[in-house]
């Protein structure tokens, strides 16, 4: 592993770029998805629009989709982390929405007999309960947006990938393996530490 | 007042009026309207036509917020806040209402005591970890929070057995007699009814059919529909409405009297057991103060006087 010891700068900023990419999409995407989930939780035949719509984002797949956003925003960091936060919509949206749904209607009703206002009611009843559902839905958005940002590189975006597709072109295996495992390494503490809060918040909604 | 949520209306008509104090059991099979008409007190349901007034104020009148928060609220799901200890479950009315830290700690280790659960015990446990009838014991502490002057409960102890519905009853009696909270108590079990209320208002379809005392209901049933609901001409379910104390017969005549005893506050039908395994006379006791006898004749005298 010659390279990993000659070239931390480097390795240290596409690093650097890849979490950039892959949190600033998380939060932009947790911004719009909340108010989406909410949406598609509370109206039925406007959640049916919403989450088709967004399946059909989904269902393209990455490259393409960032292929496609090219005309839109030219290449770069910019229409990558479009990308991303399109393609997290559907797994945040669908749980979000799963999340509130799964509230037992009579913990709602006592509630709002109780007196919470409606927003009350959504922070301090339903949100608590919904949130391990929804937890879940960003840990499984944070590992494919990681996967999703590695090939960020194909559109100058920056990012592990970068490594790993030139390494690819110019026969230099080390780069592939240091860009892959980075990314891999990335995906799974992503996904452990995102498991360990989920299960946090379950533990104290249902034991 | 109305309130038509299907094709037809599911209350329709009513008029109520309950003295504040009283202890009222809305009294129908399902769909007869009776949780309609309890939620449109706080505004869960929203009225089609009419209005419900609260000492003399309509709760249309007011923010519904607001309104709600005066009155307690207790289902038969419970509907305790899994995520929240039982502190946290009772503290959130006086929270919204900004009641200080201290005065809502105060407040929820005195309603623990009310319903019988020790504070030090209960006070920081989750729902999860309390049986049905703790469960529900915490849903009413939770309703009475801010000393509302209403409680309204929709067949709170529906979903517990047969033993602890009982049991919750008699503490619910005693909690009314406590803190004279007016209480609006929703049950499709006549024998929870006769137990509990002061007041019983039949319904039926959405209509009153009778709204009277327990034993008067019993007794004197408006119609054919209350006589069969209630089972009136079941004398045994009279007997239950009736206190020892009140049908014995003072200055006992012979001395040494009766030896089965009984307490004056049981009912005729307690009463009426111990005659059928015991003595022919019931000393009857206030302590160990006797106050009278008991007999089978002073019984079906009651009963008659009851009836007219």
């Amino acid at each position: 592993m010659r390279f990993l010891a000659s070239h931390p700068g480097e390795i240290a900023l596409l690093l650097g770029q890849h979490l950039l990419l892959t949190l600033a999409a998380l939060a932009i995407a947790c911004a719009i998805a909340f108010p989406l989930g909410l949406l598609v939780a509370r109206h039925a035949r406007a959640g049916t629009v919403v989450l088709g719509a967004l399946n059909v984002v989904y269902t393209i797949p990455s490259l393409a989709l960032y292929a496609l956003l090219i005309p839109l925003f030219g290449l770069g960091f910019e229409t990558a982390l479009v990308a991303l936060v399109a393609y997290a919509q559907m797994i945040l949206v669908r749980n979000v929405a799963a999340g509130l749904r799964s509230v037992p209607p009579a913990t709602v009703d006592a509630a709002r007999g109780l007196g919470l206002s409606p927003t009350q009611a959504l922070l301090r009843v339903e949100l608590p309960q919904a949130l391990p559902v929804i937890l879940g839905g960003v840990r499984i958005a944070t590992v494919a947006l990681i996967a999703m940002a590695s090939l960020g590189a194909q559109i100058d975006a920056g990012g592990l990938g970068v490594l790993i597709f030139y390494g690819l072109q110019h026969n230099d295996p080390e780069r592939v393996v240091v860009g892959s495992l980075g990314c891999a390494l990335l995906a799974v503490g992503a996904e452990t530490l995102l498991r360990a809060v989920e299960r946090n918040a379950a533990r104290r909604v249902t034991g | 007042m109305r309130y038509e949520g299907g094709d037809r209306a599911a209350v329709d008509g009513v008029t109520l009026e309950v003295p504040a104090g009283a202890l009222a059991v809305l009294l129908g099979p399902s769909g007869s309207g009776k949780s309609t008409l309890l939620r449109t007190v706080n505004r869960l349901v929203p009225m089609s036509a009419g209005a419900v007034f609260l000492g003399g104020r309509s709760v249309l009148d007011e923010d519904v917020v607001q309104v709600r928060r005066r009155i307690g609220y207790v289902i038969q799901a419970v509907g305790l806040f899994p995520h929240l200890t039982v502190a946290q479950n009772i503290a959130i009315v006086p929270q919204l209402l900004g009641w200080e830290r201290a005065r809502i700690d105060a407040r929820t280790d005195e309603l623990l005591g009310l319903v019988r659960l020790e504070p030090a015990r209960y006070r920081n446990r989750l729902p999860r970890q309390l049986s049905g009838g703790e469960a529900q014991r915490v849903g009413v502490a939770r309703a009475l929070a801010a000393q509302p002057p209403l409680l309204l409960m929709d067949e709170p102890f529906g979903a517990v057995d047969p033993i602890v519905r009982q049991e919750l009853g008699e503490e619910l009696l005693r909690i009314h007699r406590a803190l004279g909270t007016t209480i609006l108590f929703v049950t499709h079990d006549v024998d929870e009814a006769l137990r509990l209320a002061d007041r019983i208002v039949v319904l039926r379809d959405g209509k009153v059919e009778q709204d009277d005392t327990p034993l008067r209901t019993l007794a004197h049933p408006a119609t054919r529909y209350v006589e069969d609901l209630l089972g009136g001409r079941d004398v045994i379910r009279r007997l239950g409405l009736l206190r020892a104390r009140d049908a014995m017969r003072t200055a006992p005549p012979e001395r040494p009297s009766a030896e089965t005893r009984i307490d004056g506050r049981e009912t005729l039908r307690d009463a009426l057991n111990a005659l059928l395994v015991g003595s022919d006379t019931l000393a009857v006791y206030d302590g160990d103060a006797e106050l009278g006898t008991l007999t089978f004749e002073d019984i079906r005298r009651a009963i008659s006087a009851a009836a007219a």
